[in-house]
């Protein structure tokens, strides 16, 4: 152990800031880490082993435990359980004969459920040691499981059961004419840097990532700060449930995202970026690096990029499995290898960022669009879209539709128009920009897609009329409660009530009290937690309660008040240690 | 720069670099408050602070104050909210105060009086955790964590060491200790370290010192925790 670590901890320079993929190599050698390593990391980076064990505890991809040297986990997002996940997951826990949630007793295989793997256009799906399984079914299943009985290293594994496809079905304008290679850079230096930032406030480029807040502005308040140095962050964690166009992009158009970044580090003076890739598309990883590679041969990366005098790298770090890294600070946090805990503002990281010093931290489409303003200018953006939504958004259409896939649209585009684009039919509604956006009904398709109207990262989920509203409530419900970071007391104890009243309503043990109070901590949650997270956790439950306030009812007894556990029951042991069961040894539950 | 804000229609002054709970302590003004100490980076976590400044709920703990901001933090609904959320701490973990030998001199305790809190509301999580009492003179009793960090800031910021850490993610947060045993004995830990003095809840005790002052002549029996903490917090601050 020794050896292997001492190799990967001269690789990492013995930089604390690196311990994140430190333990993901570890993770991989292992299949956990070990308390050992615990140890020696704590030595050889001179950080108390309190930070790696939170460290290790805070991501889901790390464990104190060792896992199967097939390490399965099934994704858990709504589509996947519309393509019948459950039942897929109950057949592979059959066939491996290992139960959800364990390792087998031989080591070999274990098994889990893990958050959405931004597979939905191409569920159910899974990840096994890190790389994506598309499209799971049981002939698959069956494949899989004799593999691994045949311990088949996963790199000799056919190529076809980690088949991720891009599924473009509407190209717009961004998707429609990739820039060429170099030229956002050159136009954005013969133009001028501070012209370029202007013709960027002009195309009202707003951010990508969901809260849609001013690009240029951004970018002009990071390069106004004096500071040792300034870093360029792009956002590719992309965890909201049924998003997955990051990954397209990241897949067919890697080289107009780096461009973008190059771009922001010219005009707030970076000479480091990073791409913070979520650790699901791990499968993208090499891809990129080679990516990378070549931008520095061409000499659009590294020192004097295109002999205009600027200096700029770009690192790919990933990430271990948790959605909260996709808040920004958070995510500056994870880079730093501690675990994802959302940072206090102010400061904002455009004033103290990555290391404290000032960064941009903008998505990947942002970026993708940024070099192609660069280029066209900024009138030519502003012409598509709305007064307050410039341009386009290109979403990832997932549920029940005949293609799903990445669609890209002017904003201010209809979701009828969407909807009938993508072949959905009988559609009972469309959850918006993902668990932590909106849930519309059917009466709403008029609505738009833009800032002022329809907001969204991305994701848009279609469900028709066979659906069950609250079993896709308590499905995004439990997401949340799953990914809470824990850091805040009304996020990290409120997603958890909110998971338990949410249940007991569902399971029909909830009376009319039980909503108003479901309702109540909704509004505490979302109004006192830190960050985003626990700001929109509730919407869920509070788009569809305001919607189909029937559908609750209806789960709901009669009587006034109904307790959250079986009072008669809990007293069965007193019954039988002192031998009575007469009627009054029993309680019943309420008054009536 | 300094300036002045307005407290529920009381003028404050400020100094430049002051969060909005250290310019209310400096002018007689009870925040409610448990993760925050003054003389440690804030940490803003347990929320009970929260006030609105402009119409918007911040953590009075870590927020700036700033020339001409108003400030709500007395009002029913926010006494409801604070309630609430005591309430969530107190149901995450198992506190029974009534066999706690903190209990009287418990910030938690004297927080839920002050907000007059008379009953858990939500249904508790029961969860097992277990004791570390291998030290000998110091123990943790894990039920009682709030999760604060004060612990964690006092070791490392106080005493220079790193006794402390909070560990796992969510509901699954736990407090952990910094020795290869993962227990308490076999940390660098003193029973004169301010770590071990700082905890709010009785989750870090000092063994053997329990009842020397009978439970009905503590703290929080006769005081209430405005008072206490307005006095202690502004000795502290001038240190
Ligand atoms: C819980 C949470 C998760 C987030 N996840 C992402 C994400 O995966 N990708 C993203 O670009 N932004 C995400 N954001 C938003 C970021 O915090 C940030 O606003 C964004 O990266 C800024 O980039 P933009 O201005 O280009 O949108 C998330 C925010 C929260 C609160
Ligand atoms: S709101 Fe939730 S995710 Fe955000 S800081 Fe608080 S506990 Fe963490
Ligand atoms: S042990 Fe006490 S001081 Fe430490 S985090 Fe828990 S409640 Fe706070
Ligand atoms: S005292 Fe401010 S959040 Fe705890």
């Amino acid at each position: 152990m020794k050896t292997f670590l001492t190799s990967i901890l001269t690789e990492a320079d013995y930089q604390p800031v690196r311990l994140l993929s430190l333990l993901r190599k570890i993770q991989s050698q292992y299949q956990h880490i070990p308390m050992e390593a615990i140890g020696i990391l704590a030595d050889a980076l001179h950080i108390p082993r309190t930070q790696i064990i939170g460290v290790v505890e805070f991501y889901s991809f790390l464990h104190l435990t060792p896992q199967g040297r097939y390490d399965i986990l099934i994704s858990d997002s709504i589509t996947d359980h519309m393509l019948d996940k459950e039942n897929l997951l109950g057949y592979l826990s059959s066939v491996l004969k290992v139960n959800v949630g364990e390792v087998r007793a031989d080591g070999l295989v274990s098994l889990n459920n893990t958050s959405c793997t931004g597979m939905c256009d191409q569920g159910p799906a899974g990840l096994v040691n890190g790389l994506p399984l598309t499209r799971l079914d049981r002939p698959r299943i069956d494949e899989i499981a004799a593999l691994i009985e045949q311990q088949q290293a996963v790199s000799d594994w056919p190529g076809y059961l980690f088949a991720v496809s891009d599924n473009i079905h509407k190209a717009g304008l961004l998707l429609n004419t990739p820039i060429e290679k170099g030229t956002a850079i050159k136009s954005a230096f013969n133009r001028g840097l501070p012209a370029t930032l202007q013709e960027l406030d002009r195309s009202g480029l707003r951010g990508r990532g969901g809260a849609g807040f001013n690009t240029a502005t951004k970018w002009r308040f990071c390069a106004e700060e004096t500071a040792a140095q300034h870093y360029v962050v792009c956002n590719a964690d992309e965890g909201e449930p049924g998003t997955f166009k990051d990954r397209v992009l990241l897949n067919s158009h890697a080289d107009q995202v780096f461009e973008g970044m190059t771009l922001a580090a010219a005009i707030i003076g970076a000479k480091q970026g990073f791409l913070y890739l979520r650790g699901e598309y791990l499968h993208l990883y090499d891809k990129l690096q080679a990516v990378l590679q070549q931008r520095r041969a061409d000499g659009l990366l590294g020192d004097n990029i295109l002999e205009l005098g600027l200096d700029f790298d770009i690192e790919i770090c990933l990430g271990a499995g948790a959605y909260i890294c996709g808040e920004e600070s958070a995510l500056i946090e994870s880079l730093e290898g501690k675990p994802g805990i959302p940072r206090n503002r102010p400061p904002y990281p455009v004033t103290s960022g990555y290391l404290n010093q000032p960064t941009v931290v903008n998505n990947v489409e942002t970026f993708l669009a940024a070099a192609k303003i660069a280029i066209q200018g900024g009138d030519w953006f502003a012409g598509f879209g709305t007064e307050k939504s410039a341009g386009s958004k290109i979403l990832s259409i997932c549920g029940d539709c005949a293609q799903p896939g990445i669609y890209e649209y002017p904003f201010g585009i209809s979701i009828e128009q969407i909807l009938a684009d993508c072949g959905a039919s009988d559609v009972l509604g469309v959850q918006i920009g993902g668990p932590s956006g909106t849930f519309i009904s059917n009466k709403e398709f008029k609505r738009q897609l833009a800032f002022e109207d329809l907001a969204t990262g991305g994701s848009f989920i279609v469900f028709n009329n066979s659906r069950n509203v609250l079993e896709i409530v308590q499905n995004f419900t439990h997401f949340f409660a799953h990914e809470s970071c824990g850091f805040c007391t009304p996020c990290r104890v409120g997603t958890s009530l909110l998971k338990k009243q949410l249940d007991k309503i569902v399971d029909g043990h909830g009376s009319s009290g039980d909503v108003v109070e479901l309702e109540s901590l909704c509004q505490l949650v979302k109004s006192h937690s830190h960050c985003g997270l626990g700001q929109t956790a509730a919407n869920p439950i509070l788009t569809t309660l305001q919607r189909y306030p029937d559908l609750y009812a209806k789960r709901l007894k009669t009587i006034r008040y109904e307790p959250g556990f079986d009072l008669d029951g809990a007293l069965e042991i007193a019954r039988r240690m002192a031998h009575r069961n007469d009627a009054g040894a029993h309680l019943s539950q309420v008054e009536d | 720069m300094t300036g002045t804000i307005n407290i529920d229609g009381q003028n404050i002054p400020f100094e430049e670099g002051q969060t909005i709970i250290e310019a209310a302590t400096a002018a007689g003004v009870y925040i409610p408050h448990l993760c925050h100490q003054p003389g440690y980076t804030p940490h803003g976590s347990c929320k009970l602070c929260t006030v609105k400044v402009n119409g918007r709920n911040c953590s009075a703990c870590t927020f700036p104050a700033a020339d001409g901001q108003t400030v709500i933090n007395n009002s029913a609904e926010q006494e409801l909210d604070r309630r609430r959320i005591t309430q969530m701490l107190f149901v995450e973990g198992n506190h029974f105060c009534p066999s706690c030998e903190k209990s009287g001199n418990c910030q938690l305790q004297g927080v839920a009086y002050h907000l007059n809190m008379l009953d858990n509301h939500y249904p508790h999580f029961f969860e097992n955790r277990e004791m570390d009492a291998s030290h000998p003179d110091i123990l943790i009793d894990h039920n009682r964590c709030i999760f604060c960090n004060l612990c964690v800031r006092a070791s490392q910021q106080k005493d220079g060491k790193n006794v402390f850490g909070i560990a796992g993610r969510g509901i699954n947060k736990r407090l952990i200790v910094n020795s290869p045993s993962g227990q308490l004995k076999d940390s660098d830990i003193d029973i004169n370290d301010s770590a071990v003095h700082i905890c709010p809840t009785g989750a870090l005790l000092i063994k053997r010192t329990g009842y020397q002052v009978p439970i009905g002549q503590r703290i929080y029996d006769h005081k209430h925790i405005s008072e206490v903490a307005l006095a202690q917090e502004n000795d502290n601050g001038q240190d």
